[in-house]
């Protein structure tokens, strides 16, 4: 879905920096760092923007900061046009209805002492509102499972049963944009098609926009309509369309990394090279330099900026891949 | 072990309770029996005896145990087991009263300490280990030394001696489920932090701070025996069960007895709670709990 240059993105991420201290005490200082640097988003109105990156790569931290539910370090966050990087607290009540999360560990992400009713009715509780009557049928309805689920224990449920009770949760408020991070992650491969095929429905049908965050790039590019890599810390390429061929070398080498059922179309995977430099001492250039390929003098000097390449696609490489 | 029970209302309610299900397990149901005859003999102890716990009888004092004495009588000619039924009253009731105050205390201050954490904290936990650096009975006996003797005195001296494990089991508690990925959904669902503290982990923690509430009344009955054995607890002539023993420890020889009954009932009922608390802490677990359909 290709956005018009002057409309309002419903979610803007804006320049967000977020920098974590570790360790230090009363005489030591703390090492810092930096988790998610200097990231720019637009999701436009039903788009399902997936966000692809390694384990550690501040994907996660994106989307808590998407969320509201940490404070950026600098930067800010922008929904439907409005800065709600200052709210805290019960001001950020009106955006907490048009924007929720479903959590990747759904194990953990449901109250052990709530049963499934009292889960659904938990965003209205927590709010100080009542339910409307058959909300909680309603929305076992919309993420298929049976109605006499209500009075069951997250421990009785399966892990993809228990996920979409997260889902059905995220969308008790009727929101507008729901941050998905990993859903599928800690499900197993049958679990995964079905929570991605209910997913695909709900936007169809509820007409909802997705930040959808993963680590399996085969997965983002069926799923998603624009995807996002970023790579520790900052988004290294931004493709308009999950089709297009991969511009940045770490791009590149996901998708080259990626299994391929077909023998017959099975490329050698070339593994990549090198350490991950240290979060805590990032290099002065490109953070990928020493892992990349094409890797030149000036990648190490200085850092590349995001840049356009075709149509809305930008890359932040001094020597892409050819497309 | 999930069973589905279809069954609503009373009856049904009860049998899902723990303390049912700790009950119906053979160490609960034997320790839970013997808790609820001392409760009920010191609640219906007028009723259960045809003596009067202090009045005095100096012609009938030493009987040794017999049938109109089955635990024979004291220095005073005083019924024993009339003193003990009576005496029930005291111990059970302060130690019981003081835990449940020295809870609510320390399950406030120790949630808001691990919750938010901060300067709040530190400070918080400086107080509460000072008391904990000393041994409780310490912390009682200079507590009652300031308040004076007497029930009151025993009261507060159990709650506050007490009330460092409690902060610091609820505050370890909270700290440890605060990063629970729930509490960060509910934070996503816009709830205060009152909602986060009392629907989410309170309720969480308040299994194991029970447990440690229930042992530690076990405890209190003792420290209450103490206090009550250097005679700074209940007075006479309310019989209690550290003062019973204190005045029989100096007739050994003439009424063993008199020291060894309520000796005897001090160390049951304290195995009793703690064989029923080791019961109740397996029951708490939430995979024990039945489906409501």
């Amino acid at each position: 879905m290709q956005m018009p240059a002057d409309a309002v993105p419903v979610l803007e991420l804006d320049g967000l920096v977020r920098t974590f201290t570790t360790g230090g005490g009363l005489l030591r200082k703390g090492r810092s760092m930096t988790a998610v640097s200097d990231v720019s988003l637009r999701v436009a109105a039903g788009d399902i923007v997936g966000v692809v990156g390694e384990s550690g790569c501040g994907k996660s931290t994106l989307a808590r900061l998407a969320m509201r539910l940490i404070d950026p370090s600098a930067g800010r966050v922008l929904f439907e046009g409005r800065d709600v990087t200052q709210d805290h607290g019960p001001r950020l009540r009106p955006l907490r209805k048009k924007l929720q999360m479903v959590f990747q560990d759904p194990y953990s992400s449901l109250d052990p002492r709530f049963t499934l009713r009292d889960c659904l009715l938990e965003p209205f509780a927590a709010l100080g509102e009542t339910a409307p009557p058959g909300r909680v049928e309603a929305l076992l309805d919309q993420v298929g499972l049976d109605r006499s689920f209500a009075g069951a224990y997250p421990h009785q449920l399966s892990g993809g049963q228990r996920q979409r009770v997260g889902i059905a949760r995220a969308l008790a408020y009727r929101p507008e944009v729901v941050v998905l991070d990993e859903p599928t992650a800690s499900l197993d491969v049958s679990i995964q098609a079905q929570i991605i095929a209910l997913l695909q429905e709900l936007h169809r049908t509820s007409g909802l926009t997705y930040l959808f965050i993963s680590h399996d790039l085969g997965l983002v590019r069926y799923f998603c309509t624009r995807i996002v890599v970023m790579y520790l810390g900052s988004v290294v390429e931004e493709m308009a369309d999950p089709d297009a061929v991969p511009r940045h070398p770490y791009t590149a080498a996901l998708m080259g990394s990626s299994f391929v059922p077909d023998p017959t179309e099975r490329a050698q995977i070339v593994p990549l090279e090198g350490e991950i430099p240290s979060p805590f001492a990032l290099p002065p250039g490109c953070p990928f330099a020493p892992r990349c390929a094409r890797v030149q003098d000036r990648c190490r000097a200085s850092r590349p900026a995001l840049t356009q390449t075709t149509g809305a696609s930008k890359v932040a490489c001094f020597n892409p891949v050819e497309a | 072990m999930s069973g589905t029970v279809h069954k609503t209302g009373i009856l049904a309610t009860i049998r899902r309770s723990v303390a049912w299900r700790a009950l119906a397990t053979i160490k609960g149901g034997v320790a839970g029996g013997f808790l609820l005859l001392v409760v009920l003999g010191a609640i219906f102890a007028p009723v259960l005896t045809p003596y009067d716990y202090d009045i005095q009888a100096l012609t009938n004092a030493f009987q040794p145990p017999s049938l109109a004495h089955p635990m024979g009588t004291d220095e005073f000619g005083r019924d024993v087991l009339t003193r003990i039924l009576y005496g029930a009253r005291t111990s059970l009731s302060v130690s019981v009263v003081a835990i449940s105050i020295s809870l609510v205390f320390g399950m406030t201050l120790g949630a808001a300490a691990g919750y938010f954490g901060g300067r709040f904290d530190r400070m918080v936990m400086v107080v509460v280990d000072l008391t904990w650096s000393f041994p409780e009975i310490l912390v009682a006996l200079m507590l009652v030394a300031i308040i004076g003797p007497g029930v009151t005195g025993t009261l507060v001296a159990i709650c506050v001696a007490y009330l460092a494990q409690f902060t610091r089991l609820t505050r370890s508690q909270v700290m440890a489920l605060k990063t629970e990925t729930y509490v960060e959904a509910a934070r996503g669902l816009g709830a205060s932090h009152a909602f986060i503290l009392f629907r989410h982990l309170l309720p969480n923690c308040l299994g194991p701070v029970l447990v440690a509430g229930m042992l530690a009344t076990g405890d209190a009955i003792i420290l209450e025996a103490t206090l009550g054995f250097f005679g700074l607890g209940a007075q006479p002539p309310t019989p209690s069960w550290g003062g019973m023993m204190s005045s029989g420890s100096g007739l050994l020889f003439k009424g063993p007895w008199i020291i060894l009954f309520p000796g005897l009932c001090i160390a049951l009922t304290v195995v009793a709670i703690n064989l029923f608390g080791d019961v109740l802490l397996a029951k708490l677990d939430i995979r024990d709990r039945l489906r409501v359909v």
